[in-house]
């Protein structure tokens, strides 16, 4: 089969699909390519790379997994579901099943305990929180628009909120110093900024809680947002996709409690986006939300929802589950108590080492302080200390530049995608990473210090190639990195595959089926 | 006394307000119609009879005795470790077990005659994503796609909202029996050129929506040979590829780029679902076969806005992967739909409507010029209206997919049972003894 190659044909492609908005180039994504390639593994691999990199939850499949076997009418492919099956297999309605939207306003409603009551005719489906942004970003902007949003923030952001759409998005800068909450004046700076730069700005996006603090917004800062939200007359898409994974007693404040308390916010101004792929470790499953109290957003958004709805064969299973008020409840219960058992378990290891954490009571991960390994305080060291750490230490954490933050030295670690003997295996890894430092700059004066953080910085700058790409802002030889080759027996041909790598590969989930 | 501020609205984008979303269009106001007057036979049989939705509920009766035969269909979804690696899938690769699935189904329903690999597939929560997703990749905003009428209204949508893309529209006209013709390319194009806008692919449906017939091999050699000469993109969007009443008679896109030993291939790209020949829209499964590479890799990373369920990847998997279930499938399906056209067609020959000589799809394409008041679109949607307040019948106006052709209607006979249909024939025969009479 005589295809050409890329280079021969790239110019018959959009600039969309031309361009590198889909994010892949990140350093986010690049440790995934070395945990692929090395995947830790208890027996047959070691020394793998362990993944810590991708926020997954894991630690209650065994809940649905359960209350699935115990409801096989809830699975239209069992006996006792079989007779759903040409009804549901039928129903493409945009609106999704009543049931579905019923049961998902009711779990939404639950994870915030109750404080909160959601109308299911406002919800709308997506192609997961993937799709949910996407088609935010479509209705409330237009090409060229800007949203600002707080860093550090989720990576993929750029690619659901602006590869399609033509959208910006413009940081609110945060610092450590006051643990990374979000100011008046921050907000103001951004808002300025953009508007000296003849930038028209649309709207806020944040997620609370926060991914990768793991911190939720107090209500002061929420009241804050909503203060400057209406005051510019912009919009508010709030991601609250970890809203039920809440741990350590801490409440979970959403901005939608607050509507209520203050008549004067403006509510078209509110939306959320939600997904079940964190709260109820299904990302498989695709089941993104919208819930706007914009009834013309509404609308839009379910509109656009044809181009990912989520399958029917889905929401059937989901509706049943999520309706179930005690399997809800206790599966709220005991996934808060299990993320707070593991966050607890790490955070105290770490500490023992003399790895500070930023204190966070949510999300399905933490955000590690690594400041004091740095050679100097820049981009390039952080990221010459994480591939340290992932060519040494053998750990795919992702490093805070991924994430836009401000100060270099952070990393978001992943805890709830593992079982607890990887945990301690990685704990494990740290430690001896750490102590190794230590030993090495133990009653050293800081010139010295500097010296022994050069020996360790001098053995990724083994890797030469890699750090002249990091240097240079590519992540990738896309020749060598992107491409998997095959030659048929018929002639030469250039078989590219697209990356796997760039696309979330559980650690538990085999290669092959 | 509390003092009301009047606060206008934060504007939406102008894609939210526009209305490119196409539902203002007659062909989604007879499914209002529809919804809020539905047919029943028992509860409500004076009621709307939806004619205008292209669904396949002719065969579900084998797919449900597949799982009853297969309980280990249900095993796999559900079982220990297979749940939990279910449920974490999120590989917008999809399951390689899928893809080869999907790979596999769409050779069977090409007879064999082509190969395809299923590393080149690329699924898509549907059709409908999978046609915008492509217009993304091969055009930027402004750009032109050319689109052979009468076609899907539902493109109108799926094209150019979104994406910013125009669709010129290449006609075709009753003449030679709607065929796309060299010059109505020609023509399109230089309509393009001339109001400055790129042209930067052609999207056609084959077997035709909503035409109902199966390209024929000079009319695909002719667009192979024009979409070269322009450089630009082709989409073949063959959804109804199963449901071609004779496997014979369908040619693929891709049996034709074979025989040219892939010249020129990377500018073709296939589209297909599991909604139509299935009939299984609710699970979402549309597929990209594109013979380009950058295309595959591009529409992969774009498919993360809109993937297939990995719970029904794993359900559809061993189903299709199945040749003896896909294989009497195919056959099956295929002869049930001839039979119900054959019977439709007949029944309305018989109270003195034509329809165009269909061989695909879940409708026919009907001539109802000869009621026309007068030639026009206007006078199409009169005939349109009296049919859906008179008779109570939802079919789809040709204007609404675009038809330059006053007088031709959509009907779709495959969602429904044959009682149903039968109401919905004897409602036709009433209207045209009536129309005699008078």
């Amino acid at each position: 089969m005589g295809y050409q190659s890329v280079s021969e044909n790239s110019h018959l492609l959009s600039r969309i699909a031309a361009g590198d908005g889909h994010g892949e180039n990140s350093s986010y994504f690049d440790g995934w390519k070395d945990y692929d390639s090395n995947p830790f593994h208890p027996v047959s691999n070691p020394g793998g790379v362990i993944q810590m990199g991708l926020a997954e939850n894991l630690l209650c499949l065994d809940l649905i997994k359960e209350w699935i076997k115990e409801h096989p009418e809830a699975s239209i492919c069992t006996e006792e579901g079989l007779n759903y099956f040409e009804a549901v297999a039928n129903f493409q309605d945009y609106h999704g099943l009543p049931s579905f939207r019923q049961a998902l306003a009711r779990f939404m409603g639950k994870a915030r305990g109750g404080r909160v009551s959601f109308n299911p005719d406002s919800i709308v489906m997506s192609g997961g929180g993937t799709g949910a942004q996407e088609t935010l970003a479509f209705c409330l902007a237009d090409p060229g628009d800007a949203f600002l949003v707080p860093t550090p923030y989720y990576p993929a952001f750029d690619r659901d909120f602006c590869w399609r759409t033509g959208v910006r998005l413009l940081p609110i800068n945060c610092f450590s110093s006051n643990n990374f909450k979000l100011t008046k004046a921050a907000l103001e700076s951004a808002y300025e900024t953009a508007r000296k730069n003849n930038i028209r700005v649309k709207g806020v996006l944040m997620t609370n809680p926060s991914n990768p603090l793991g911190t939720t917004m107090d209500r002061d800062t929420l009241k804050t947002l909503l203060t400057f939200v209406n005051q510019k007359r912009i919009h508010l898409v709030c991601d609250e996709v970890f809203s039920g994974s809440v741990f350590n007693q801490a409440d979970f404040l959403s901005v939608c409690e607050l509507l209520d308390e203050e008549p004067s916010y403006d509510k078209s101004l509110i939306h959320i986006a939600y997904s079940l792929s964190k709260d109820l470790g299904l990302p498989g499953f695709r089941v993104g939300v919208i819930y706007s109290y914009n009834d013309t957003v509404v609308k839009c958004a379910r509109r656009m929802s044809s181009f990912g709805l989520v399958s029917s064969q889905t929401q059937h299973l989901l509706s049943h589950m999520l309706n179930d008020d005690d399997f809800t409840s206790k599966y709220l219960a005991e996934n808060k108590r299990r993320l707070h058992t593991r966050h607890e378990e790490f955070t105290s290891g770490l500490e023992k080492f003399g790895i500070k954490c930023l204190p966070s009571t949510a999300g399905l991960f933490i955000w590690m302080d690594l400041r004091q390994f740095l050679k100097e305080n820049t981009e390039n060291a952080e990221l010459k200390l994480w591939r340290v750490i992932i060519d040494d230490v053998k750990l795919n954490i992702s490093p805070g530049s991924s994430f836009r933050c401000t100060e270099p030295g952070w990393f978001r670690v992943c805890f709830a995608n593992m079982d607890d003997a990887t945990m301690h295996v990685a704990l494990k890894r740290i430690g001896d990473f750490a102590d190794k430092v230590k030993d090495e700059t133990t009653q050293l004066d800081d010139a010295t210090m500097h010296v022994a953080l050069k020996r360790i910085g001098d053995f990724a700058d083994k890797v030469k190639d890699e750090t002249t790409q990091l240097q240079q802002k590519k992540r990738f030889n896309k020749k060598l990195r992107l491409s998997f080759c095959r030659i048929n027996d018929g002639g030469i041909t250039q078989h590219l595959m697209s990356p796997h790598l760039q696309s979330p590969r559980s650690p538990l989930v085999k290669a092959s089926h | 006394m509390v003092v009301k501020v009047y606060k206008p609205c934060v504007p939406l984008s102008a894609i939210a307000t526009s209305s490119t979303h196409g539902e203002d269009s007659p062909y989604f106001a007879g499914w209002r119609a529809y919804d809020e007057d539905p047919y029943d036979a028992t509860t409500n049989p004076s009621g709307v009879i939806q004619m205008g939705l292209a669904e396949n509920q002719v065969s579900f009766d084998l797919f449900e005795k597949y799982l009853e035969e297969h309980q280990e269909v249900s095993k796999l979804v559900n079982d220990i470790g297979g749940f939990r690696e279910n449920a974490l899938f999120q590989d917008y690769h999809g399951l390689n077990s899928f893809r080869k699935a999907m790979a596999s189904f769409m050779e069977e329903i090409r007879g064999g005659k082509v190969k395809f690999d299923s590393n080149r597939i690329v699924l898509t929560a549907g059709a409908t994503a999978a046609n915008e997703l492509l217009t993304f990749i091969i055009a930027n905003p402004g750009d032109a796609l050319l689109v052979p009428t009468p076609y899907y209204p539902g493109f109108g949508r799926d094209l150019r909202w979104r994406t910013g893309v125009n669709i010129i529209p290449v006609n075709c006209n009753s003449s030679n029996k709607f065929q796309i013709t060299k010059q109505a390319l020609e023509e399109a194009y230089a309509k393009a050129e001339k109001a400055n806008l790129q042209v930067k692919g052609l999207l056609m449906t084959n077997p035709s929506n909503p035409l109902g017939t199966a390209m024929t091999r000079p009319v695909l050699e002719e667009i192979l040979n024009f979409i070269s000469s322009k450089n630009m993109h082709l989409i073949s969007d063959e959804i109804y590829s199963g449901s071609v009443f004779s496997s014979e008679e369908f040619i693929s896109i891709a049996e034709i780029l074979e025989e040219r030993g892939y010249a020129d291939a990377q500018r073709v790209h296939i589209v297909y679902s599991l909604s139509k020949d299935l009939g299984l829209p609710g699970f979402r499964v549309g597929a990209i076969y594109s013979y380009n590479d950058a295309v595959v890799t591009t529409a992969r990373r774009m498919s993360s806005f809109t993937l297939v369920s990995s719970q029904t990847q794993k359900m559809l998997s061993p189903m299709l992967s199945d040749v003896n279930f896909t294989k009497n499938y195919i056959k099956t399906n295929r002869g049930r739909l001839k039979r119900r056209y054959d019977y439709v067609v007949e029944k309305l020959r018989e109270c003195g409507i034509e329809c165009l000589h269909g061989n695909a799809g879940l409708f026919c394409w009907m001539n109802l010029k000869p009621l026309l008041e007068e030639a026009t679109t206007d006078g199409e949607l009169k005939l349109w209206e009296t049919i859906l307040k008179d008779l109570k019948l939802d079919i789809s106006p040709g204007s609404s997919c675009h038809c330059t052709e006053p007088g031709w209607f959509r009907v779709c006979f495959a969602n429904m049972s044959i009682e149903t249909l039968d109401v919905a024939l004897s409602r036709f025969t009433s209207f045209m003894e009536k129309r005699r009479k008078t």
